[in-house]
């Protein structure tokens, strides 16, 4: 009796889905997912798409463009349009002629990226001005202090060890910073609706900027003997072009896999949710019973994989801060 | 390809905004934050190894105290021995005393006795000595009253008195 009614239920919940998914390119769903935009697209309700339209800041041949990316939906505006499928720039705003303008746009990971910073520095002011406000010899932190404290001194802590005793005070303040940064934004990625769910983190763009700041915070604030070490090593005569070749590289490829690595593992843990819920709708068409237990499935599937991309969100974050204050704490090394 | 092409735009907000970020926090953030963390920390270590000193200081006063309390015990103990000495010394002076005191005075007291015994006896002597001349004299009296009894008198009594003498010699 209740195994009739559930199935029941579970038929009206499925028959819409059913429906949806005799035509569904997965590929275009999980690629849309993971890229970037210019509208930040919430739901569809009724065949109605509800979307932010994002501006859209361009610097084209005949100069800057600044309109509603609303514009676009149809077709060229202001000579500008969005690349087709199978063109060059696919997805991208482009000119008439096909070329690619100078595109500074509020894009959807654009949205995203000033959001999560806005809510990091509030959330990290919010925390300091606790510790202002209170004696922190007399009172033990709660509520948002007691949650940001370990892990700011974990970070702190793990910056001493690497980098030393005499000036790791210097590079904490980055190296938090970097942390709180990667791991809140990697936090938002997760969350399924508007303010979250863009892939910032899964991004090249922006895990290439926070490997370049660190290469430059590395090489920039590098020892005498650091640099001595790189282009004149410490080895036999023949030896020293050779050497010198492979530091300049691995100077060079630290920052490259500390991209990669970032960029790689949060567009994995993307893409895999993203599969898992693609699932229900590609057996969809089949219905009945396969529908149902592959629904169950992947529901399963996918709260394991959240999980998953929750802690991996956390140690990506921490691989990363932990990685910098190494390649710092090298950089610092003394004769 | 998109994927792993960066797109200049994202490039561009992501290092102004970053930038923006990291200064803000590095500025009032974070330094705030560590460093009262920090000032808890040392304070509490301070606090644990002040708290280690008393409890050692604690210690060691107690025990100073455990050795107070028998020393005093000990004299105490002593004192009260000395006490007793000092009160037997005493109690044994003071008999010793009294003993010699009683012995003087009855050795006065004899001495005293016999003078008083010798004097009496010399008066009872002396009385005895009266009367029997007395007595001597009226016996005599009566009996001397021929010639021949006197003479016979004076013999014996000079005959006693010598014999008297060469006892006396002899003894």
């Amino acid at each position: 009796m209740i195994g009739k009614k559930l199935a029941i239920l579970v038929s009206f919940i499925l028959l819409p889905l059913a429906a949806a998914g005799q035509d569904l390119d997965v590929s275009e769903v999980i690629f849309g997912h993971v890229g970037d935009s210019y509208e930040w697209h919430i739901t569809d309700i009724g065949g109605k798409s509800i979307a932010i339209h994002l501006p859209i800041i361009v610097r084209a041949s005949d100069g800057w463009h600044c309109f509603n990316s609303r514009h676009l939906e149809e077709g060229e505006y202001q000579g500008l349009h969005i690349a087709g499928k199978g063109q060059p720039h696919e997805g991208k705003l482009v000119e008439s002629d096909g070329s690619r303008p100078f595109d500074i746009s509020i894009t959807k990971n654009v949205l995203s990226l000033m959001i999560g910073s806005l809510l990091l520095i509030v959330l990290v002011l919010l925390t300091a001005r606790w510790y202002k406000r209170h004696d922190p010899e007399r009172e033990t932190p709660h509520g948002l202090a007691a949650l940001m404290e370990p892990l700011v001194m974990m970070v702190h802590n793990m910056a001493r060890e690497s980098i030393g005793e005499e000036d790791y005070r210097r590079y904490s303040p980055y190296l938090l910073t970097v942390f709180m940064f990667i791991l809140l934004n990697n936090f938002l990625g997760i969350i399924p609706f508007f303010p979250g769910g863009a892939n910032l983190t899964g991004n090249i763009a922006c895990t290439l900027v926070l490997a370049l700041f660190t290469f430059f915070t590395v090489n920039l604030t590098g020892t005498r003997h650091y640099y001595k070490e790189m282009v004149n090593p410490d080895v036999p005569g023949p030896l020293k072009p050779l050497m010198a070749v492979i530091e300049v590289f691995s100077a060079l490829i630290k920052p490259l896999s500390l991209t990669i690595r970032l960029f790689a593992n949060m567009l994995a843990g993307h893409i895999q949710i993203l599969c898992m819920v693609c699932i229900i709708f590609i057996v969809a068409r089949y219905g009945g019973v396969l529908l149902g237990g592959m629904s169950v499935i992947s529901v399963v599937f996918g709260i394991f994989l959240d999980c998953l991309e929750m802690l991996i969100s956390f140690i990506q974050a921490y691989i990363f801060t932990m990685l910098s204050s190494i390649y710092i704490g090298l950089a610092r090394a003394k004769g | 390809m998109n994927l792993i092409t960066p797109d200049s735009g994202l490039l561009f907000w992501m290092v102004l905004i970053f930038g923006l970020v990291l200064f803000i926090l590095a500025k009032w953030g974070f330094p705030a934050i560590t460093s009262a963390i920090e000032k808890r920390n040392t304070h509490i270590a301070e606090s644990l190894r002040m708290a280690a000193e008393a409890e050692s200081r604690m210690a060691r006063l107690g025990a100073e105290q455990a050795k107070l309390i028998e020393q005093t015990k000990t004299e105490q103990g002593k004192m009260l021995k000395e006490a007793a000495r000092t009160r037997d010394e005493i109690l044994a002076k003071a008999r010793e005393d009294a003993e010699a005191q009683t012995a003087r005075m009855i050795a006065q007291a004899k001495a005293e006795i016999d003078a008083e015994r010798e004097g009496m006896m010399r008066d009872v002597r002396r009385q005895v000595a009266t009367l029997s001349v007395e007595v001597a004299e009226k016996v005599l009296r009566k009996t001397l009253s021929s010639d021949s009894e006197q003479v016979a008198l004076i013999d014996r009594l000079v005959d006693e008195s010598a014999s008297a003498d060469i006892k006396k010699e002899v003894n």
